[in-house]
């Protein structure tokens, strides 16, 4: 239960999930599930597909057809509970945030992990975005197989060589 | 021990403080606290308690609990954990309570 | 002796927004702060804040800082700042005793505002007072401030915010952070920052919490151990955990004895933290003119520190004669806003306690 080990169950995770048809486009997946006072996942979207309200307690609605996957809500959450997914054939692309250094370079295989952090398949970085805008929570896009959609979450930190 | 790379905050290279621990001369940086440049030497006991002489080290580490005693240039009960280090300091482990200043 | 027309006590978040306010209505301000630099808890903060953007949101402490600082840029010799400088002695006449460099020297003040914060609490358990068993603030100073690693494997004790959030920024310098054990049967902090460190692949154990640590001189390993649901550990489930560190998150205390030093009522109220300042809305205590926020008032974040800073600014300088544009509509907006951060299941231990605080003001 997420409430005593931090692990959301499948259907929580799905719940949150647009269609597969929505898919098809990148669409942002936001994973912030208890009422927190909070709502830079509103105030940050160039859109306006995600509602907080009135209420900064409520949880964020976002408006997939709104939604283009841009990836800013990614990393203005202080949270880091927002993901981005995009289906495109047999793999999915995922705009992940990242707090760690060294940050993985542009190309490279990385460990893929999923809300356990038990390591589930091997993902490619495609790019890396982290500039000014991104404010140290560096954008990861990292591809992975497909059929990982609902398990991948996240990229095992890479070790500092020390 | 010391933190080279971080993905928030930047640690530039600072210039070496020596000071001397119970004789030994070892190297602080610009910055540091008695407290921050023991622990980065690998020194972890700070002090002796009075009694049982059991070992102790700082906990709180902003001036609040006084586990990090030690006697620091001959004056005992110094905070080492908000204690700016200086070149030249010597500082020793406190063994049982300090005396007054000037006795 | 010197006189002043308002010292704040402590310059973190509360302390530097009641000083803003004070200065912006034209008052004397002196910020006096026992560290070597202004910014109290906010100096180690490296996560990204909640709340709204009035506190900030999504802005990371450090800089949060900055902007605060930044703030205070304008009012020339109206301000005055005293770091380095310990408020040693609170006298019933306004008088306050400080200490800088070894020289004691006094201010009388016609207002004070403590904004001293609070200080951890410790856990009792065997060999807790071994080096290597540190407060999880501690260890966020000696990271974030110093730049050190504290070890290389840590127990976290302890799942409020303060241990979820630490937790994380240790493994952002680098250290293992081998397992975080609960006392209680749930997560007390955001799931969010639970889930992060989860899916980093640290172990949360729920009605889980340390039995002894072990060492010679310093920690070498922990002994944990599961609680039945009266808090009491089983025998027979002990594990050891191969740590050099045991971070301890179990709560923060208000550092009330400047107020209590000068008259002020305090009160044990449990959801506040403890022994708390009684009282009114806008933060003025039981003596004339002096008030308490932030930390040291009632236990909460740094963004609610800010926002209760700016109404006792307000209401300390119009209690000086001052004059404050929009005032009652301005401590109005900020209230809400309080109201607001505190509204969601997060805040219902603050709100409960509020309403006891209110009953025995």
């Amino acid at each position: 239960m997420i409430e005593r080990d931090g692990i959301a169950s499948e259907n929580m995770v799905k719940a949150e999930f647009p269609t597969k048809e929505e898919l098809q486009k990148p669409k942002a997946v936001i994973e912030c599930y208890k009422r927190i006072p909070c709502n830079p996942c509103e105030t940050s979207c160039p859109f306006d597909a995600i509602t907080v309200g009135e209420d900064i307690n409520e949880r964020p609605v976002i408006d997939f057809d709104k939604c283009t996957g841009c990836g800013i809500c990614v990393y203005n959450c202080p949270g880091l509970a927002i993901t981005v997914f995009q289906l495109q054939d047999d793999e999915v692309l995922m705009k992940i945030p990242y707090e760690f250094q060294p940050l993985p370079e542009e190309g490279t295989e990385v460990n893929v992990v999923n809300r356990a952090g038990e390591r589930i398949t091997k993902g490619t970085v495609h790019k890396v975005q982290a500039g000014k805008r991104q404010n140290k929570t560096a954008l990861l896009h990292v591809s992975v197989p497909a059929e990982h959609l609902y398990e991948a979450i996240t990229i095992e930190v890479i070790p500092h060589e020390e | 021990m010391r933190i080279t790379r971080h993905p928030i905050l930047q640690f530039p290279k600072k210039d070496p403080v020596p000071f001397f621990y119970n004789g030994e001369k070892l190297y602080g940086i610009e910055g540091d606290t008695i407290a921050s440049a023991l622990h980065a030497n690998g020194v972890k006991k700070l002090s002796e308690s009075i009694n049982l002489k059991r070992p102790r080290g700082f906990y709180c580490a902003i001036g609040n609990c006084a586990s990090c005693d030690m006697e620091v240039d001959g004056k005992t009960n110094v905070r080492t954990c908000i204690t700016p280090l200086k070149a030249g300091m010597e500082v020793k482990t406190q063994k049982g309570k300090g005396r007054l200043h000037g006795n | 002796m010197v006189t002043r027309e308002c010292v704040v006590v402590g310059g973190g978040p509360a302390g530097l927004t009641a000083a803003k306010e004070l200065l912006e209505a034209g008052a004397q301000v002196t910020i006096v702060d026992r560290n070597e630099r202004l910014g109290g808890q906010l100096t180690k903060q490296t996560h990204m804040f909640f709340g709204s953007e009035k506190q900030y949101a999504s802005h990371r402490g450090i800089d949060i800082l900055e902007y605060l600082v930044q703030d205070l840029g304008t009012y020339g010799d109206r301000l005055e700042i005293l770091t380095n400088t310990t408020v040693v002695a609170f006298y019933q006449d306004k008088v306050l005793g400080c200490l800088k460099d070894e020289k004691y020297f006094k201010i009388k003040a016609e207002s004070v505002i403590i904004a001293t914060g609070a200080s951890e609490k410790a856990l009792p358990f065997e060999n807790n007072d071994l080096p290597g068993v540190y407060a999880a603030g501690a260890v966020q100073t000696l990271m974030n401030e110093y730049g050190i690693k504290p070890g290389r494997k840590v127990l976290m004790v302890g799942s409020g915010n303060i241990g979820l959030i630490v937790a994380y920024q240790l493994l952002q310098a680098g250290v293992e952070v081998k397992a975080l054990v609960e006392a209680a049967d749930r997560i007390g902090g955001y799931l969010v920052h639970a889930s992060k460190i989860r899916r980093l692949g640290v172990p949360i154990l729920p009605r889980t919490s340390i039995k002894r640590a072990e060492g010679k001189d310093a920690v070498e390993a922990a002994e944990i151990w599961s609680l039945d649901e009266n808090w009491q550990g089983i025998p027979g489930t002990e594990k050891t955990i191969d740590v050099d560190t045991i971070c301890i998150a179990v709560g923060l205390s208000p550092l009330t004895e400047l107020l209590q030093q000068a008259g002020g009522r305090v009160e044990y109220v449990r959801e506040l933290g403890g022994n708390v300042p009684l009282l009114d809305e806008n933060y003025r205590t039981s003596v004339e003119k002096i008030y308490a926020c932030g930390d040291v008032a009632n236990i909460e974040e740094a963004s609610s520190a800010m926002v209760e800073g700016r109404i006792t600014g307000i209401t300390a300088a119009q209690d000086l004669g001052h004059e404050v544009e929009n005032a009652a509509f301005r401590i109005k907006a900020l209230q809400h806003e309080l109201h607001d951060l505190r509204a969601g299941p997060p805040g219902e231990k603050v709100r409960q306690g509020l309403k006891k605080r209110e009953v025995l003001a």
